[in-house]
């Protein structure tokens, strides 16, 4: 995906309004840039680390660390399947299978059309409902693989 | 706001709230309260809750308000609807029932018997006090969810809330407050279960000026979300926790650590933040005292290592979340250096009940070693799904059985799990153990959080093993090498014996190097790490054996070694399974005896749940 460098920047401006250059807001500032982009860009991280005076890795280290943080895109429909123990042991682990069966992506992947991608949660807190999976956070619950089969079918046929 | 005019509100609030704790309440009001917290709102709780308002407003209807309050604790029911004070339940509520609940409950005084709960045994239970769910518990961490609106502070106040806060600022010394605290009995809910009152008191000899208080709300634990619903059902209570530990201390400032994957939570807290500033609960001379304290909230970025508080400390301050080394602690230099009290969002919760009621109250609660109550979030193959507060020394039988309804489906009872990946699987001949957190370390657990899975026997333990140790090392932050290397080794050996490739030797060397883990591990992460690999091999062994030397898997979930088959003599060709197979991998006309081709099965199981003569196995 082509990143649009002058689009990435001008945005970012905006986030960098909110917050002074104290290395301690390195987080924030990454929650928010995620937030406008989806994800973060190669050129987000590096204007991020300019502005708060550190350097490239240091932002690296942080971005990788944590896994709510990611530098690849989603897609339009993305789909997270709760690993969390209590969906575990209700079966969502035939659910990723199925999901990445039907898909044929892997997990952290998206569809070629940039239309669906697969990311595993570790508990949404949903336990009740268990085993969940979302699709742009809306949670489906007591999921089977025929259940999670009939709602990929509604979602193919979207735009 | 001075004490004066905050009582002023209680009183008037507490009139008006009257019929939501009083069932023989005189008047004509009813409330309907309608959980909002994460479960219920999944299965789209706030449609209902626009639904009431929608008939009440068209069809102007007085005296009933609707309102949203936090968990009632039985999220398996949910969305769940209570009408107060006549405290009728009504579970699994969908937009279409609303009109029929105001037609006959709130119009003619007639319940709706359609939407009444069954308990596991059968019964119809018109009050929610009639449950067997809620019989044996003891609420005080939780005695506000499913009470109030968690946003709305004059509800918290109401019930006496910030009464503590009040009561501190006014009659007590800082001795004062941590004598309570430490004659209470209060420990850690957080894992380890340090004394509280010790760790305050250790903060109180810190001559820093700048000291900080934080909410561990980080709560990594998989499968468990204790501390989320008391987030989302009663969010001022932490907050006038921690102000009173930030009298007590010394600290003018302090910090909720909050993970992001919790949007209600942090919604519910800035909303109980802001109100709070508006009372003059937080902020400059709180109170009209000359007592300041503020806090702020943190996002967590979804790292299981910043439960450990060091880590927090670190992710805080905008870093990697790696642990630190200890000494030195954190009440001695903690955040930016500087001396810091760090508790869990449950241990808080207890707080401000314990100075409004005294420390002989909450100590004689509980058992020797552990005082008060735990809450626990009960998940897995279980019927009764949902939060659960008993008085600590309750038995794991107790909960799982009197509580949790027992097993579904006719399953029998395999195995509990306590304390997420870093506690161990408890058997059936444990389950008569009081838990508090001594006797869950003695065999071979720990309290950890409070996640308490339960497994029937169609779960594999060595699976249920290598599912945790994945946990592990993708949440291993790789400071130090046992935990980074030695967690991956664990977790190759337990692949491959799930693979039907294990060796005796392999057993040998899984629970080698899981000591050997236990030992040299940096955090309680690593050290922790394989409680439930050792857990399992003492009490599963033959299990493992099985996978071993047999190369089978007796619970069918490890895949490679096992083969779905229709046993012929039972089939009676219903087609049922050829239809719920998603993969077409069932052959057979109806009336005829089916057959399943192994080069398209996926093992889902889709079909052995949906055979009604349980002929597929």
């Amino acid at each position: 995906m082509e990143e649009n460098k002058e689009k990435i920047d001008s945005d970012l401006q905006e986030v960098f309004g909110k917050y002074t250059r104290d290395k301690d807001n390195l987080i924030k500032v990454l929650e928010e840039a995620q937030s406008k982009f989806g994800y973060l860009p190669q050129r987000a991280m590096e204007d991020i680390a300019e502005y708060l005076q550190m350097s490239l890795a240091e932002v690296y280290g942080v971005v990788s660390f944590y896994s709510r943080f990611t530098t690849t895109p989603k897609g339009k429909y993305n789909i997270s399947i709760c690993l969390g123990t209590a969906c575990f042991v209700k079966g969502s682990q035939a659910i990723l299978d199925r999901a990445k069966e039907r898909l044929k992506i892997e997990e952290g992947g998206m569809t070629p059309d940039g239309k669906f991608s697969i990311d595993t949660v570790r508990c949404v807190g949903a336990c009740g409902l268990a085993p969940v999976f979302m699709i742009n956070g809306e949670v489906y619950g007591k999921a089977t693989v025929k259940k999670f089969d009939e709602v990929i079918d509604e979602y193919m046929n979207k735009e | 706001m001075t004490i004066e005019e905050i009582e002023n509100i209680r009183k008037r609030k507490r009139a008006e709230l009257d019929l939501r704790v009083n069932s023989n309440y005189p008047g004509v009001e009813r409330h309907i309260l309608i959980c909002h917290g994460t479960g219920c709102t999944s299965s789209k709780s706030p449609k209902i809750l626009e639904e009431f308002n929608r008939i009440i407003k068209e069809r102007n209807i007085e005296n009933v308000r609707v309102i949203m309050t936090g968990c009632f604790g039985l999220c398996s029911k949910g969305p769940i609807v209570i009408i107060r004070p006549d405290d009728t339940f009504y579970s699994m509520v969908t937009p279409a029932d609303c009109e029929e609940i105001i037609d006959k409950h709130i119009m003619k005084g007639e319940v709706v018997d359609r939407l009444l709960c069954k308990d596991v045994d059968g019964t119809i239970v018109h009050r929610l006090d009639e449950l067997n769910f809620y019989k044996k518990q003891k609420r005080i961490a939780l005695h506000n969810c499913g009470v109030i609106n968690p946003e709305d502070i004059e509800e918290y106040i109401a019930f006496d809330g910030y009464k503590a806060l009040a009561k501190v600022l006014t009659e007590m010394s800082q001795d004062d407050v941590i004598n309570v605290i430490t004659d209470s009995g209060l420990r850690g809910r957080g894992g380890a279960g340090f004394p509280t009152g010790k760790k305050w008191s250790f903060m109180k000899t810190e001559t820093d000026p700048v000291k900080y208080v934080v909410c561990n709300a980080d709560e990594g634990d998989p499968g468990a979300f204790m501390d989320r619903s008391i987030l989302e059902g009663d969010p001022n209570n932490i907050l006038e926790a921690m102000t009173i530990c930030g009298y007590a201390v010394g600290a003018c400032r302090g910090f909720i650590y909050v993970r992001a994957e919790y949007p209600i939570a942090v919604k519910r807290l800035e909303i109980a933040i802001r109100q709070a500033r508006e009372y003059g609960f937080l902020g400059e001379h709180i109170l009209g005292t000359d007592f300041s304290f503020d806090i702020e909230i943190r996002l967590g970025a979804g790292a299981f290592v910043c439960g450990e508080e060091t880590a927090l400390l670190e992710s805080i301050e905008g870093k990697r979340g790696q642990p630190r080394l200890k000494p030195p602690f954190p009440a001695h230099s903690g955040l930016w250096g500087k001396p810091t009290v760090i508790n869990n969002v449950e241990t808080w919760a207890n707080v401000p009940r314990i100075i409004l009621n005294g420390a002989e109250w909450y100590n004689s609660i509980g058992t020797e070693t552990s005082k008060g109550t735990k809450v626990f979030a009960l998940g897995g193959n279980v019927n009764n799904v949902g939060l659960v507060e008993v008085p600590m020394g309750t038995t794991l039988r107790e909960i799982i059985f009197d509580i949790g309804g027992g097993i579904p489906n006719g399953r029998k009872f395999k195995a509990a799990q306590t304390g997420g990946p870093s506690g161990g699987c408890i058997p059936e001949q444990n389950l008569d153990t009081p838990i508090d957190y001594e006797s869950l370390k003695e065999i071979g657990s720990m309290m950890g959080s409070g996640g308490l899975i339960v497994m029937d026997d169609t779960k594999c333990m060595v699976n249920l093993a290598r599912f945790y140790q994945d946990f592990i090392v993708s949440e291993s932050c790789g400071k130090c090498t046992p935990c980074r290397i030695g967690t991956k080794r664990l977790l190759e050996i337990l692949t491959k014996i799930c693979d039907g490739n294990g060796t005796e030797e392999d057993l040998k060397n899984l629970e080698e190097l899981s000591n050997m883990v236990v030992t040299a591990s940096l955090c309680g992460l690593g050290q922790t790490a394989p409680n439930p690999i050792l857990s399992t091999l003492k009490f599963f062994r033959e299990e493992y054996e099985e996978h071993v030397r047999d190369k089978s898997c007796r619970a069918g979930e490890c895949k490679k070694l096992t083969k779905i088959m229709i046993d012929e003599e039972k089939c009676k060709g219903c087609d049922l399974c050829r239809k719920a197979c998603p993969v077409e991998a069932i052959e057979g006309a109806p009336g005829e005896k089916h057959h399943i081709d192994q080069s398209k099965c996926i093992k889902c199981r889709t079909c052995v749940n949906t055979c009604p003569f349980k002929a597929i196995s």
